[in-house]
């Protein structure tokens, strides 16, 4: 590892273990760092050469959680950070919406369609203030995003599973170029 | 055994139980894309049985972890409703199964993402998007079944006429769910059934499907501990590296 990105003798800084924690890869799309994912939500640095950080599931059974934690941890201890203490956060909800930019453009050039602007929309199925059904309101009143393909950029897509490889994909074919594809969920 | 540790395992062990059951179905699905499917959902169910567990086990204060509740109890301390442990069947079975747990849960945590314990409004803040989607997926494949063929739409009513008598005992509120309801955290029984029903009917309609009559018989037991005999070679199956060799760790 080069000297540059250890520990130096001055004190850590949060924007340091930032910088450091975005050259951890998801475990399963290594294309996109977990800080792209918005699966870390804060860093603190408790001490000179200690720091608590804290992250979010994607989805409650996501199984890839342990081994971001582990790469978390080994990614700062390797640059000399004496304790790092992980803390998992289940509020407020993960949502795609933490997901960057530059993650998003990363996803969609790894032939992964990154989630579209629209949120499901839970109020669908539910009632007013009472948490019922809306009268007249059906099932399918619930719009389907539309998905863009990530190999043509065509958006004449259609829906073949609603989960894809992955707990927080789908799957969709493009009816285009007529490349299935996978699409990161928008929760 | 305090009220809410007893409420907290029995959301535990909904979730535990049913995905158990649609993980007996990994690489036996019907089509690739219901395998997946199935098997995607059951991991949203253990992921949201890990906090139920874990918060139980925390609030209990006798050192049980998620795993120790998990694998180191027997049938008759199990709590889950009984229709979670009801055979997989054949594919309606499943999805009708499936469709009436997925719209009780779903209007259960959304009551219980508002309510007065935060850490349980938490879990259900978490499991919420994922219990949305899995609602919108069995109620769409319970339309496609009972709207389709012949065949399909005969199996799909046969599994609603069987699995009915099961329904009645998510509604039907003991002390333990009234203390809970006292407590600002259960949402009424009474609201929770004419919310299910509703989406319930809707579906079955569209589905072209007979809803049986809400004033049926219904069974219970479950969540006091008296199952069909169906739990106990689910959780022979599930538990038997525990009871073969207890405290292995993996």
């Amino acid at each position: 590892m080069e000297a540059a990105a250890m520990l130096s003798t001055s004190r850590l800084s949060a924007a340091q273990v930032w910088s450091w924690l975005n050259e951890v890869p998801d475990p399963e799309i290594p294309v996109i760092s977990v800080v792209d994912l918005g699966i870390v939500r804060g860093v603190q640095v408790t001490g000179d050469s200690a720091c608590t950080v804290t992250i979010t599931p994607t989805y409650s059974g996501c199984p890839a959680m342990q081994v971001i934690a582990d790469a978390v941890t080994e990614a700062l201890t390797a640059r000399g950070v004496q304790h790092v203490q992980l803390h998992t956060q289940l509020s407020p909800a993960w949502t795609t919406d933490w997901m960057s930019e530059s993650g998003k453009a990363k996803l969609k050039g790894y032939g992964i369609a990154p989630p579209a602007q629209q949120v499901i929309d839970i109020s669908g199925l539910r009632h007013g203030g009472k948490g019922g059904l809306a009268a007249g309101v059906k099932r399918h009143a619930i719009a389907a995003p539309t998905v863009v393909c990530p190999h043509c950029g065509s958006s004449h897509t259609e829906l073949t599973s609603q989960f894809g490889s992955t707990p927080c994909k789908a799957l969709y074919k493009c009816l285009d170029c007529r490349e299935p594809f996978d699409y990161f969920k928008c929760h | 055994m305090d009220a809410k540790v007893n409420y907290l395992l029995r959301q535990g062990d909904n979730a535990l139980v049913l995905s158990q059951r649609l993980s007996e179905l990994c690489g036996k699905g019907p089509a690739l894309e219901e395998d997946m499917a199935l098997t995607n959902v059951a991991l949203d169910l253990l992921g949201q049985t890990r906090m139920w567990f874990t918060y139980a086990g925390e609030l209990e204060g006798q050192g049980r972890d998620e795993d120790r509740i998990a694998y180191h109890r027997d049938a008759h301390d199990f709590k889950n409703c009984l229709l979670v442990e009801q055979p997989n069947g054949n594919y309606a079975d499943t999805m009708v199964r499936q469709f009436f747990f997925d719209t009780w849960h779903y209007f259960l945590i959304g009551a219980l993402a508002a309510c007065q314990d935060t850490r349980i409004a938490e879990i259900a803040e978490k499991s919420l998007k994922e219990v949305t989607y899995h609602l919108r997926r069995s109620g769409d494949l319970v339309v496609r079944l009972g709207d389709g063929t012949d065949v399909s739409h005969r199996k799909t009513q046969a599994a609603v006429d069987d699995l009915w008598m099961y329904t009645g005992e998510f509604f039907a509120y003991d002390d333990v769910d009234q203390a809970m309801v006292a407590a600002g955290i259960a949402p009424p029984a009474d609201q929770l059934r004419a919310q299910w029903l509703a989406h319930v009917a809707d579906i079955l309609a569209e589905a072209t499907l007979t809803m049986p009559s809400p004033d049926a018989w219904m069974q219970k037991g479950g969540k006091q501990g008296r199952h069909s005999e169906h739990l106990g070679y689910l959780l022979a199956e599930m538990q038997f590296l525990q009871r073969a060799y207890p405290e292995s760790q993996w």
